[in-house]
């Protein structure tokens, strides 16, 4: 089935993103595995789509498209703002939210 | 005259003068003292004619006003008062006004106002008129777990030296057991719609039902978890000595002397006639707990050093005697427990306020800082003698009616317990006895002595001022006898526990007919 | 036992009680307005109250049934529990009230002199009306709760008039202790009513006796015994009888009133007032006989150690009692004997006593004999009386006490068994001790050669303190000839107690008589021989015999009361207070700190690292995963 190969590269795809988001440090690469998971997502949903012949998964794949993009505007805005009193855009100096 | 909604009165009042005490602009003390004054008055006249209102004859529940609150769930603003209730009430409208006089002149402590003091008093006195009134079994919930409010404000901002400690204990503990209590009131509710096909919180209607045994079992545990810690019985009772001896004295009457009745009215009133045979099954066990209670509160009484604590833990021996009338299921004991519920109020409520106005004089709560009192005031020793014996239960005073019917009432059904809880009496005898002997009598001393004058060559002496004693510096008590306003707090007091020493008939003949009714939905033999 | 409701003046007998307890209540609130009029008022309300109570006597004689009922108003009633307040008006209630208000107004009397100089005379009176109050309310009430309000109160009255000097530790301990040793016969009695209420429905005198023969063997006697119990606390019998010789702290008057005339009769009242119980249980009666029998000899041993004159007294008066308990013990036969030598007891005692206060007022309130002697002289008013009280006491012939003592050892020996035989024996070796120690004090105190402290003068009393010692000694002479011989109380108390049946004598009256009185001389010779021979050493000696000192222990009660029950108590309120303190609460308070110290311990995994939060979201996901997995699959 070819249905595989393409789950199988979202599977991956989506490691990679949460390997990624685990082990890096800056924030921006950060933010990039994100949208690399969260795109692995869509191929999925895409995949499925395809595979039973119905649009439900191409609409969410489009919904998620335009969260992430609002997504990218606010975390941006949030990354430059730490970067700015920081001067940093390391993640593991940002651990405000310790107890 | 019986169509004007007094209880409704009885709440409205005070809670709209808590919040009018509490607008009223920064540095107008006095407004607020007598504002608050004049609402518990109120609430005392209100009480008094609705009394008369009430018929000893009529129905069991009067008075009545019912409106429909959250008719989702079938929840009514529903009061109504019986003989227990309507004694309770009045015993809540002789305190406040007397502990509003009593604390008159308190200091406020440190960035507090005494306004704000008043305007949580008065709230207090209306959550528990609410408490009493209640006769739906949710909103009784509601007025349970409000009435904690103000009190931990008045411990908590109001209180001695550990008031956080004391505050935050008091309010845990009685939360737990309200949290308890709900699941319980809400498994009533369950039981009331799988039987009565529409679920209710009315009492009357609760009362009917026929619980399966091993249910009744579970959720008489939960209403009695919380009023045995309201009460408190004892092994539920640690935060009573905490939370009286850092009260302010005028928490502390309330506290022990209307709000921990709670405890013992919700026995009555809901898990009796609620629960008749998980009553009858635990009561060999409740009566344990109780008669325990009494000898060994009395016993830890005799141990203390501070005044209020003493004071505390003596009311927590008297509660045993209350439960003890309460679950020995006969008229005499069951009314003489109600009447001890009233009785108690007004003695220990006494014994705080005189013991509040001592250590006003000296400045400390310990038994060992005071000595020989009595010389230089005889009439705050005497009306400390009074209120202890009527603590001990004398002949004479009201207590001892209340004590004598519920022994005398437990005798005929639990000769056991009732033997074992008559010892009390003796232990009683010697608390009280030996904290007015050390704080009244024997040669003056402690911290309400004078300075004594310097005596010559006892300063700069040097080592001659070893060689030869000086000779002792006359030394004398200065302490102030009671003032015409606390004479006129304590009064009252006296005359009612002297006056209902003798004839207590009239309350009696308010109270029985009330604990014959609850009786009788136990099915108990009598 | 139906009786006629008081009717004319026997309707007013409430007043006897009121008019004392209105006395003490005014002194009490009139504060230092009434300090001027006082003490006339409360000698006034008691000698009135003695006045009504002599009126009723008449007009109850004039009765038939010789017995009134006044029904005042419902005290409480609940449930089957009816208690009316009531007073019962017979022969026996209102011999007690003569007796209570007549000793009390002389008491009152004196005391005016006596508490002259006393910054507290006004409150001594009102504790006086208070205490002729409450006893009187004991002896009149007509149910077992009306006795017990009274019991109480006179319980309260006692412990204010011992610890009347309380800036004094002694007495303010002395009350206390009197106080709780009462309260401890008082659980007795409260007990025995519990008990009548439980088996009978009432608690009134005329339904309880009515009944009592319907009860159990068994509950009866439990009952006598509680009753015991209660007598025994309130009239200072073994083993409660620790308090009565340190209740000596309180002012002299006091002692007499609490000794002669009140409180200590209390106990011999309850246990002639329930003859009918006592009746149904022979057990109960001879627990009495054996307890009046002990404490006759402790008090009597006691009494020949000490060497302060009130304690003398005291124990005097612990012992006399106990021949009283022995007397009313022996049943009927002893009901009449007994109760007539606590009125001659009444008489005397009281004359003793306040002879004593007199002898103290002169000696600068000192009460060590041995710093006494030759007061005869100085004192002479005081010294007849004394010695008339004194004669009287240890049964001189054809005083009081040779009349009253005699009929309770002819009542003992006429049981005509090896019981009667030994409590006989104890009487009379009891008159033999009595006339030791009354002896000894007597040449102690007013003959011999002075031995008084520097700076003393003794000075006769003022009148107002000797004419009422003076009506006490005439009493002490003649009361004995009258109560037994001239006017029979037997007669008058018939209606109480039933028809008196001359008992067949085992020995003859007149051979006890004799017996007794050389006895009594044989104590008076060892007294002399002893004491009045040679010079008294003015510090008591040392070295002594384990008897003696046993004595001077007062048979080591106290030490028993205190090793036994006092400091193991001190030790359990103390083990109890760390319990509940570190057990209980600290319980609760280990509970609160577990679960602060485990919130912050999980607080820690807040690192704050965005990694790790990601890193548990992640491992949440796949443990949801291979759940919905492992669901699926399973």
């Amino acid at each position: 089935m070819t249905l595989n190969y393409y789950l199988v590269l979202a599977a991956l795809l989506f490691t990679i993103g949460a390997v990624g988001v685990l082990v890096r440090r800056n924030a921006i690469v950060v933010f990039m595995c994100i949208e690399l998971m969260l795109n692995a997502v869509n191929l999925t949903l895409i995949t499925f789509a395809r595979s039973t012949g119905t649009v439900d998964g191409q609409i969410i794949a489009l919904f998620v498209m335009v969260v992430a993009a609002a997504e990218v505007v606010i975390g941006l805005a949030i990354i430059m703002s730490i970067y700015r009193t920081r001067r940093s855009a390391s993640v593991d100096d940002a651990n405000l939210l310790k107890y | 005259m019986s169509d004007f909604p007094w209880l409704v009165a009885m709440i409205a009042v005070p809670a709209v003068g808590a919040a009018v005490v509490a607008a009223l602009l920064k540095g107008r003390e006095l407004l607020a003292k007598q504002l608050a004054l004049a609402v518990s008055l109120v609430v005392l006249a209100l009480a008094v004619l609705a009394t008369v209102a009430f018929d000893r004859g009529g129905d069991r529940f009067q008075l009545t006003t019912s409106v429909s609150w959250i008719p989702d769930f079938g929840v009514d603003f529903a009061l109504g008062v019986d003989g227990i209730a309507l004694v309770m009430l009045l015993l809540i409208g002789v305190l406040v006004p007397l502990v509003v006089g009593a604390s008159w002149e308190d200091p406020a402590p440190e960035g507090r106002s005494m306004r704000v003091f008043f305007a949580w008093l008065l709230l207090l006195e209306a959550m528990m008129v609410g408490v009493f009134a209640a006769t739906d079994v949710f909103l009784f919930y509601v007025f349970f777990e409000a009435m904690l409010v103000p009190m931990y404000f008045l411990i908590g901002s109001f209180g001695g030296p550990r008031r956080q400690y004391a505050a935050v204990k008091f309010f845990l503990y009685s939360l737990v057991g309200g949290l308890v209590m709900l699941a319980a009131v809400i498994g009533l509710y369950v039981v009331s719609s799988s039987q009565l096909g529409e679920g209710t919180f009315a009492f009357d209607a609760l009362r009917q039902l026929e619980i399966d045994p091993g249910v009744q079992k579970l959720l008489f545990l939960g209403f009695f978890v919380a009023f045995a810690i309201k009460a408190p019985l004892v092994p539920f009772h640690t935060w009573l000595p905490d939370s009286g001896a850092e009260a302010p004295i005028g928490g502390a009457v309330l506290l022990v002397g209307v709000l921990d009745k709670v405890g013992t009215f919700g026995f009555l009133r809901y898990c009796l006639p609620l629960f008749p045979d998980a009553s009858r099954d635990f009561a060999p066990w409740i009566l344990g707990l109780a008669v325990a209670g009494i000898l060994y509160a009395a016993l830890l009484a005799m141990g203390q050093s501070d005044m209020k604590r003493l004071v505390s833990y003596t009311s927590i021996s008297h509660f045993g005697f209350i439960a003890l009338g309460i679950f020995a299921f006969t008229t005499e004991a069951g009314t003489g427990a109600v009447l001890y519920m009233v009785n108690h109020g007004l003695a220990t409520g006494l014994l705080f306020l005189v013991v509040g106005m001592l250590i006003a004089r000296g400045g400390s709560r310990q038994i060992g800082d005071y000595g020989g009192v009595a010389a230089q005031a005889p009439k705050l020793a005497g009306a400390f003698l009074v209120a202890g014996l009527a603590s001990l239960a004398l002949p004479g005073t009201n207590s001892f009616v209340s004590e004598f019917l519920v022994l005398i009432g437990s005798y005929p059904s639990r000769p056991v317990f009732t033997v074992v809880a008559t010892l009390g009496i003796i232990l009683a005898a010697l608390y009280i006895l030996l904290m007015y002997q050390r704080t009244m009598h024997g040669p003056p001393r402690g911290v309400l002595m004078a300075a004594p004058d310097e005596a010559p060559g006892a300063l700069g002496g040097g080592s001659t001022a070893v060689l030869t004693a000086p000779a002792p510096a006359p030394s004398r008590l200065r302490v102030a006898d009671l003032s015409g306003r606390e004479l006129v707090v304590v009064a009252p007091l006296v005359a009612l526990i002297i006056v209902l020493g003798v004839y207590p008939q009239p309350l009696l003949d308010l109270i029985e007919p009330a604990v014959t009714a609850t009786l009788s939905d136990l099915g108990a033999p009598r | 036992m139906e009786t006629m409701s008081a009717e004319g003046l026997l309707s007013w007998s409430w007043l006897l009680v009121a008019l004392p307890l209105a006395g003490a209540a005014v002194l009490l609130l009139g504060g230092r307005r009434t300090d001027r009029w006082g003490h006339l008022l409360g000698t006034a309300t008691v000698a009135a109250a003695f006045v009504l109570a002599v009126l009723c006597t008449v007009q109850l004689a004039g009765l038939d049934e010789r017995r009134a009922d006044v029904d005042l108003f419902t005290f409480i009633s609940s449930g089957d529990l009816d208690v009316r307040a009531g007073l019962l008006l017979d022969p026996l209630s209102l011999t007690f009230a003569l007796l209570i208000t007549g000793v009390g107004s002389l008491i009152h009397v004196y005391s005016i002199g006596y508490m002259a100089h006393d910054a507290g005379r006004r409150r001594f009176f009102a504790y006086l009306n208070l205490f002729v109050a409450a006893m009187l309310l004991l002896v009149l009430g007509n149910s077992f709760v009306a006795l017990y309000v009274g019991w109480e109160g006179v319980g309260l009255a006692s412990y204010l008039l011992i610890a009347f000097w309380y800036t004094r530790p002694a007495a303010a301990t002395a009350a206390k202790k009197a106080f709780i040793m009462n309260r401890v016969g008082d659980v007795g009695l409260a007990l025995a009513i519990f008990v009548m209420f439980a088996q009978l429905g009432t608690t009134s005198y005329a339904g309880v006796f009515a009944a009592v023969g319907t009860l159990a063997g068994g509950t009866v006697t439990a009952l006598g015994l509680l009753l015991l119990l209660g007598a025994c606390g309130k009239s200072g019998q073994f083993p409660l009888h620790a308090w009565l010789p340190d209740a000596m702290e309180g002012p002299t008057p006091v002692s007499a009133l609490i000794h002669a005339a009140t409180m200590v009769t209390a106990g011999v009242y309850l246990i002639a007032r329930s003859a009918p119980i006592y009746d149904e249980t022979p057990t109960a009666r001879a627990v009495v006989l054996a307890v009046g029998a002990v404490t006759l000899l402790i008090g009597a041993i006691a009494g020949c150690a000490f060497d302060d004159i009130k304690k003398v007294l005291a124990y005097s008066t612990v012992s006399q009692i106990g021949y009283m308990f022995l007397a009313v013990g022996l049943g009927p036969a002893g009901y009449v004997a007994g109760l007539a030598h606590l009125l001659a007891h009444g008489f005397f005692k009281a004359g003793l006593f306040l002879g004593a206060g007199s002898v103290m007022h002169a000696m600068d309130d000192s009460v060590d004999m041995r710093r006494f002697g030759g007061l005869w002289r100085r004192l002479p008013v005081t010294f007849v009386t004394f010695g008339l009280g004194y004669l009287a006491l240890i049964g001189f012939p054809f005083l009081s006490g040779y009349f009253t003592k005699d009929a309770i050892i002819e009542a003992a020996l006429d049981r005509d068994d090896a019981w009667g035989w030994v409590l006989g024996g104890v009487a009379v070796l009891g008159a033999g001790l009595t006339a030791f120690y009354m002896t000894r004090l007597m040449l102690m105190t007013f003959f011999g050669r002075p031995r008084w402290e520097d700076g003393v003068h003794p000075h006769e009393s003022p009148s107002v303190m000797t004419v009422p010692m003076v009506v006490l000694a005439v009493g002490s002479v003649g009361a004995g000839f009258l109560l037994v011989r001239a006017f029979p109380l037997a007669d008058w108390l018939e209606p109480v107690f039933g028809e008196e049946h001359e008992a067949e004598h085992v020995v003859a009256p007149l051979t006890v008589g004799l017996v007794v009185t050389g006895v009594m001389l044989l104590g008076v010779l060892a007294a002399w021989l002893f004491v009045g021979r040679r010079e008294v050493p003015v510090l008591a000696p040392v070295r002594v015999s384990p008897v003696t000192r046993a004595a001077r222990n007062a048979l080591y009660a106290d030490t028993v009361n205190e090793s036994l029950l006092m400091r193991p108590g001190q030790w359990l309120t103390r083990a109890l207070v760390w319990l509940d303190n570190r057990g209980v609460d600290g319980a609760v308070n280990g509970l609160a700190a577990t679960l602060g110290g485990s919130s912050s311990r999980l607080g820690r995994a807040q690192t704050g690292f965005v990694r790790t939060y990601a890193l548990g979201m992640l491992g949440g996901a796949v443990l949801v995963a291979g759940a919905l997995l492992a669901v699926t699959a399973g």
